[in-house]
């Protein structure tokens, strides 16, 4: 029996995907070549004059040195936001899987914060963590920390990544815990049986079967870091103090709106659309490999 | 059945002869938040009950950095307002956008409408002005930083009078610090009170070619040593607990509000909230202090604040109905309610007359503090205000580099170095884009 599906009308395939095709040439391949002239042009702010300046904007910005450390920057962020969010959902749908009293309360309350819109999550935690006025910054004052997210620029990146992880930690949650449950029981029972401990059991079945929903997730979750968590940078910090949160989506933002460069931030963003297809395909060529279908 | 035709028919009939009379609408983008876009609201509402040829429909459109980028947007995608407010250091942007905007003074003779610009204070118009002495936009909120402290905690401190001087700060603070206050003084607006109000105070400019009135080809000088010093000494009571830093634009009122810090320094028009948060507590205004090393009297301080700005590709129907509202918002008794609620500057010298007739500033110490620290003295060169394209981008840097000397990473001439680098590179790249 052939596994190959065929048309036989030359058109319907062609009719069946022109949606989706239309759908991605206006919303992204449009925006994107927009971005790739608007990356090689110097304009002003209202459009008024235009000169062609090839790659100069591009040339400009690997001279500068608050572009290069922005790069540093949104990396830590996604590094952290990414490792911190995939093992606290790991952990809690761990221990949600074996709970069953309560367990509909536990899981719907792990599952809230994911409803929230990140600039609400944004204001909610900066008021949270607000050195004057905030419950959290008031703990940590009277624990003897000198909370100042205004000034120190460790304690704003804590902040933004704290308030991204809580929200990534509910997606996290969900598809760990169905994919904890995919895991054919009789496997740990039958480990159980030869002694094998709870930790031991998750760490060489659990874990190696869910590897198809952890790899996705890892996946999701740095897309996510680099460029949902704008809302919440916007929100909060603003990229500040001196720069210690502006990460690249946010730096392309802040050139274009608020310094109306222009040609700068859509450089910017080629570079970033760049990047993301790289790391993309090498996600999938190498981690694709450990992955156990 | 019948009952239900007859109701739909006159109810038909009402919404259709309500929607018979068409007042010409006319958009207006502003940054006024609170209690001040309240006070907008209820002007635009007098504005519009009292004719019913034009409608006035005030928007909110947030800080006054995204109302602006939200309007040249908007002229990019051609669906702009007719009047937007923009703030004083978007002044260089706009007036190089010959092509979007309608100056107000060709406004005002294209519509007939009577308008004298000698009327109003000299030192705010000279801001909005062309180089020919043309009034390019409307002045409508204007400020200027003033000193605010907290009168009891200076009475618990056994201090008599707010600092004139630096050193003064510097004696003060330090002796509310030792009855008990967490700082000294705060500020807010970083880089419009702490280095361009400090250059015009103290008769420095912080760019050559007039402070970037006589050109494009300006270059900025705020890293000479009397900046360098101010900053440095600002980093020094940072770590001795003397200044706190509250964070960008006015992030930093709360610690003023609460009590953390006795003095802060910031828009005049900041008193509105300052009321609203320190409801039983006694504050004081005076002037912005002056550095009594570099100059023996003070100048004047540089307005802030914004103007309003008229945007081509409207009908002259509205344009029509923008004079008119321009000339009933400068007349006196609406600019003088405007001034006394807000503590913005009253831009023509009749509501500022009708205001001291009234006995507003008797009754109100304090009011006329700002008035009187930007009248009292002619401007020179370096403090009648700057032009500066890009601006917004340079005041970010500044903030940034600033952020890092009171986090004591940088060097305040390292940092006013870089500030002043990449400012110019700023500067040179708006120079470019004007054709």
């Amino acid at each position: 029996m052939s596994s190959h599906v065929g048309f036989k009308n030359k058109w319907l395939p062609i009719a069946l995907i022109s949606p989706q095709l239309l759908i991605t040439l206006v919303f992204f391949i449009w925006p994107a070549g927009q971005a790739i002239i608007q990356s090689t042009q110097l304009e002003d702010a209202f459009g008024l004059s235009t000169e062609f300046v090839g790659l100069e904007n591009f040339i400009s910005l690997f001279n500068d040195s608050n572009y290069l450390s922005s790069f540093f920057t949104t990396l830590q962020f996604s590094l952290t936001v990414a490792i911190l969010a995939l093992v606290s959902a790991l952990m809690l749908s761990a221990f949600a899987e074996h709970i069953t009293r309560g367990s509909t309360f536990y899981r719907t309350f792990l599952i809230w914060p994911y409803a929230v819109a990140p600039v609400v999550a944004g204001a909610l935690w900066l008021f949270l963590f607000d050195p004057t006025i905030g419950v959290i910054g008031e703990l940590l004052a009277l624990v003897g920390v000198d909370w100042n997210p205004v000034l120190n620029g460790n304690h704003a990146m804590w902040m933004v990544v704290i308030t991204s992880t809580w929200k990534q930690i509910s997606y996290n949650f969900l598809f760990f815990l169905a994919a904890l449950q995919s895991v054919p029981k009789a496997l740990h029972e039958a480990a159980a049986i030869d002694g094998s401990g709870p930790i031991k059991r998750f760490l060489t079945i659990s874990f190696p079967l869910i590897s198809p929903t952890s790899f996705f997730l890892l996946v999701v979750n740095f897309v996510y870091a680099f460029f949902d968590t704008f809302a919440v940078i916007h929100a909060m910090t603003q990229g500040g103090p001196s720069n210690s949160t502006s990460t690249l989506v946010y730096k392309v933002y802040n050139d274009g709106f608020i310094g109306l460069n222009l040609g700068s931030s859509a450089a910017q963003s080629v570079i970033l659309m760049a990047l993301v297809a790289l790391l993309t395909v090498v996600q999938f060529k190498y981690v694709e490999k450990k992955v156990a279908y | 059945m019948y009952m239900k035709k007859i109701t739909g028919a006159v109810v038909a009939a009402t919404l259709m002869s309500t929607a018979a009379h068409a007042t010409t609408e006319i958009e207006w983008w502003h940054a006024m938040g609170g209690t001040l876009g309240e006070k907008v609201n209820e002007i635009a509402a007098d504005f519009n009950a009292s004719q019913s040829d034009y409608e006035i429909k005030p928007v909110y459109k947030g800080t006054y950095a995204e109302t602006m980028t939200s309007a040249i947007a908007a002229f990019r995608a051609k669906q702009q307002p007719a009047i937007v407010q923009v703030f004083e250091v978007g002044t260089a942007t706009m007036m190089g956008a010959k092509k979007a905007i309608y100056p107000v003074h060709q406004l005002m003779a294209d519509t007939k409408e009577n308008f004298n610009p000698n009327r109003y204070l000299s030192a705010v118009t000279g801001y909005y002005t062309s180089n020919e002495g043309k009034m390019l936009s409307m002045p409508f909120n204007s400020s200027t930083p003033v000193l605010y402290y907290n009168k009891d905690m200076f009475a618990n401190a056994g201090i008599k009078s707010a600092p004139k001087t630096w050193k003064e700060m510097g004696e003060v603070s330090q002796k509310l610090l030792d009855a008990g206050a967490h700082c000294g003084f705060t500020t807010t607006w970083q880089s419009w009170t702490q280095i361009e109000n400090f250059g015009a105070r103290n008769n420095i400019a912080m760019a050559d070619n007039n402070n970037g009135f006589g050109g494009l080809n300006t270059h900025f000088t705020f890293n000479k040593p009397a900046f360098v010093n101010h900053i440095r000494t600002m980093s020094d009571w940072s770590k001795s607990g003397i200044y706190k830093y509250g964070g960008r634009q006015s992030t930093g009122m709360p610690l003023f509000y609460t009590q953390q810090c006795a003095i802060t320094m910031g828009s005049s028009a900041g008193l509105a909230g300052i009321k609203a948060n320190m409801k039983d507590i006694n504050v004081g205004v005076a002037q912005l202090p002056y550095d009594d090393s570099l100059v023996k009297k003070p100048q004047n301080t540089i307005i802030g604040g914004a103007s309003l700005w008229v945007l081509r590709g409207h009908s002259s129907a509205q344009y029509k109905g923008v004079a008119k509202f321009f000339s009933y918002l400068s007349s006196a008794a609406v600019q003088a309610d405007w001034h006394q609620f807000t503590g913005y500057l009253p831009i023509t010298q009749d509501a500022y007359q009708l205001t001291k007739k009234q006995g507003f500033y008797q009754q109100n110490p304090g009011t006329d503090v700002a008035v009187k620290q930007m009248t009292s003295v002619t401007p020179t060169v370096s403090s009648k205000g700057i032009r500066f394209g890009n601006f917004l981008q340079t005041r970010d840097i500044i903030n940034e580099q600033l952020e890092g000397v009171w986090a004591g990473k940088i060097s305040a001439q390292d940092a006013l170095d870089n500030a002043v680098k990449q400012g110019n590179e700023e500067l040179r790249r708006f120079q470019r884009t004007q054709k």
